[in-house]
């Protein structure tokens, strides 16, 4: 049967049924990421003092639906979209189940809008976490409960895929590395959504007046098995798609396929467990298990995230220096396609997500210098650093890709794309330097008023801590702007972009498969997507450039961490 | 009959444990979410009910 589409341009296979759900998913994300941007801009000129934009009530309405909107909708239909194609079109095969699959999508879409609704009626700001006991409406929950089974069944569509491909022998040796992290990805969100389970649903019956009381304890442990490892397939994906762009863009393959797997494998037995350090300073639960779940499991997951820093711009540099780029240290760096937003999108998420992310991620995860930032602003600085611009812009510039090769549409504002990473990526770092420095002096998250007007009870912020917040309010805007322009290059690619195959039109952009001409049953396999596409790593090492910027993150880490365990000395004299 | 673990191409087959482990996804399905179940999900529910009741 004529299922298959090969893109001419990249070597890349799609089933008929994975396309769709690929552009449904990454649609739908990509509306997420419109209302997120948009509230987003209303929370930053809220806590931007001089503007102040919103009332107390508006801004907690706003910051709940932001949080959701951005960290798990936009996130999650795009991580969707990437299990779809790390499965069906890099193993060359047809998608297990896709009527699942599109229930999948179903429950996805209506979870999401029914949780927007519960939010937006203003009955439900009760922010992400949703701790107990505020509580919100029914309605809320179930919105969350039905987007995670949706995800759930996308996950085990994914996982049938693997079976498919290797029982029809769609590849030879092992899945390519791309896929493999992408297995990790979905293996990661298996937990998370177990966890989503065993507190949403009894919290749901609880706003329904079933269940009389949750322990508040209880939920916020379980809660965070799955809002921070909802992240942790972020960090999964996101790196997975590192590997895929360095192959696509350099014809790179991993340094060591092995020891990326391995890296992988980290990632799945540890990264979850850095959920514990959300719970640092609550009572009740012991240091062991503090300590075990961030110090000693968390810091084997943070070595597989120094791996993958090391071997993707390493396998970069690898296929650089192959094409002859040679010179000094950084000629391969220079010498790459700034020009290009696949490229410039990847890279910025590189740098920033290991140099403020991950470091700040261990910063926090650490006992002890954790209580110097502990639930303040710094906290979202950190998952900026690692969702907004690690994951993301990994995204958005993936996005940039799939255009053409998926949509079958030309990118209409060239220019516009290839300054938007730029535009994003310095907006996001200033909000999030300046939210660290904020955090540092004490700025409490989630506040609407940073002054405390009409407060029974008082703090009075250093004025550097205005200032700060300020700057950061600025560095918001600019980040609305980029991903405004982010939203105008590949929505208006689909709707108004030239068609690069005659019946790729308005519908098609948004899941109606191509005509049925442009599929055949046994497309011939084209050598451009290789790299991708098989397991094998370059076999090179030389990557000094790589090297050297590893060491200035380590300098950088080592100089930081005791930075703080000195900052918090003395802020909490024992003498 | 010939004993099948003499035999040389049977050892050239033979799969590494690490290598068996990394390809059965649902082998590291079952281990990705039993650690975190056991050592967060698990572990933390009993640090919370045995935590003394005020009288």
């Amino acid at each position: 049967m004529a299922n298959f589409r090969l893109c001419p341009d990249s070597g890349l296979f799609f089933d008929r049924n994975a396309e769709s759900l690929m552009k449904v998913n990454a649609v739908a994300a990509a509306v997420s990421l419109l209302v997120a941007g948009l509230l987003a801009l209303g929370v930053a000129l809220t806590r931007w003092p001089a503007v102040h934009l919103l009332p107390a009530e508006q801004f907690y309405m706003f910051l709940t639906a932001h949080g959701l909107n951005a960290l798990i909708f936009w996130i999650i239909f795009f991580e969707i979209a990437i299990l779809y194609f790390a499965s069906s079109t890099l193993l060359r095969c047809r998608l297990a189940a896709p009527r699942w699959a599109w229930l999948g999508f179903a429950l996805m879409l209506i979870g999401a809008i029914t949780t927007n609704v519960a939010i937006f009626q203003g009955n439900s700001s009760v922010m992400m976490t949703s701790y107990v006991p505020m509580q919100a409406a029914p309605h809320f929950y179930l919105g969350l409960i039905l987007f995670a089974v949706g995800a759930l069944i996308g996950c085990f569509v994914f996982f049938g895929t693997l079976v498919v491909a290797k029982n029809e022998r769609t590849y030879e040796g092992s899945i390519p590395l791309v896929t493999f992290g992408a297995m990790t990805a979905a293996i990661i969100a298996v937990f998370t959504i177990a966890s989503g389970a065993i507190i949403l649903i009894p919290t749901f019956l609880w706003s329904i007046g079933y269940i009389g009381y949750i322990d508040p304890e209880m939920y916020r442990v379980i809660w965070w098995g799955m809002g921070h490892s909802s992240q942790q397939i972020n960090v999964a994906a996101h790196v997975s798609v590192w590997y895929l762009v360095a192959g696509l863009v350099f014809g790179a393959r991993p340094m060591s396929e092995k020891v990326s797997r391995f890296a992988f494998l980290l990632y799945i037995f540890f990264l979850q467990l850095a959920s514990a350090h959300h719970i640092l300073v609550d009572p009740g639960i012991s240091s062991e298990w503090k300590i075990f779940n961030t110090s000693y499991a968390m810091y084997l997951a943070v070595l597989a995230s120094m791996v993958h820093g090391l071997t993707v711009p390493g396998s970069m540099e690898v296929a650089q220096r192959l094409k002859g780029y040679n010179h000094g240290l950084f000629e391969w760096l220079r010498k790459a396609p700034w020009s290009n937003p696949v490229f410039s999108s990847t890279f910025i998420s590189i740098i920033i997500f290991g140099f403020i992310g991950g470091i700040t991620g261990v910063v926090m995860g650490t006992e002890q210098i954790n209580l110097i930032i502990h639930n303040t602003i710094y906290v979202p600085a950190h998952f900026h650093a690692t969702v907004a611009v690690g994951t993301t812009l990994t995204f958005m510039g993936l996005t940039y890709y799939l255009i053409p090769v998926l949509f079958r549409r030309q990118m209409i504002l060239p220019g516009l794309a290839r300054w938007q990473p730029y535009l994003f990526g310095a907006g996001m770092t200033a909000l999030i330097l300046f939210m660290m420095g904020a955090g540092t002096m004490g700025v409490a998250r989630r506040s609407a008023d940073m002054t405390f007007a009409g407060a029974a009870l008082t703090y009075e912020y250093p004025g550097m801590a205005f200032t700060m917040m300020g700057l950061a309010g600025i560095g918001a805007v600019l980040a609305v702007i980029g991903g405004g322009a982010y939203l105008l290059v590949t929505v208006g690619s689909l709707v108004f972009g030239k068609k690069l195959d005659p019946s790729a039109g308005f519908l098609q952009s948004f899941g109606v498969p191509l005509s049925r001409g442009a599929y055949t049953a046994q497309p011939e396999i084209l050598p451009m997507a290789a790299p991708v596409e098989e397991y094998g790593s370059a076999g090179h090492f030389e990557a000094p450039g790589t090297f050297a910027l590893a060491l200035v993150l380590l300098i950088s880490f080592v100089v930081y961490y005791f930075i703080n365990w000195k900052y918090l000395a003395s802020v909490w004299p024992l003498s | 009959m010939a004993d099948p673990g003499n035999n040389p191409k049977d050892e050239e087959e033979r799969i590494p444990a690490m290598q068996s482990l990394l390809e059965n996804p649902f082998l590291l399905l079952f281990i990705g979410v039993a650690m975190p179940t056991v050592f967060y999900i698990i572990w933390g529910i009993m640090e919370i009910v045995t935590v003394p009741i005020t009288p």
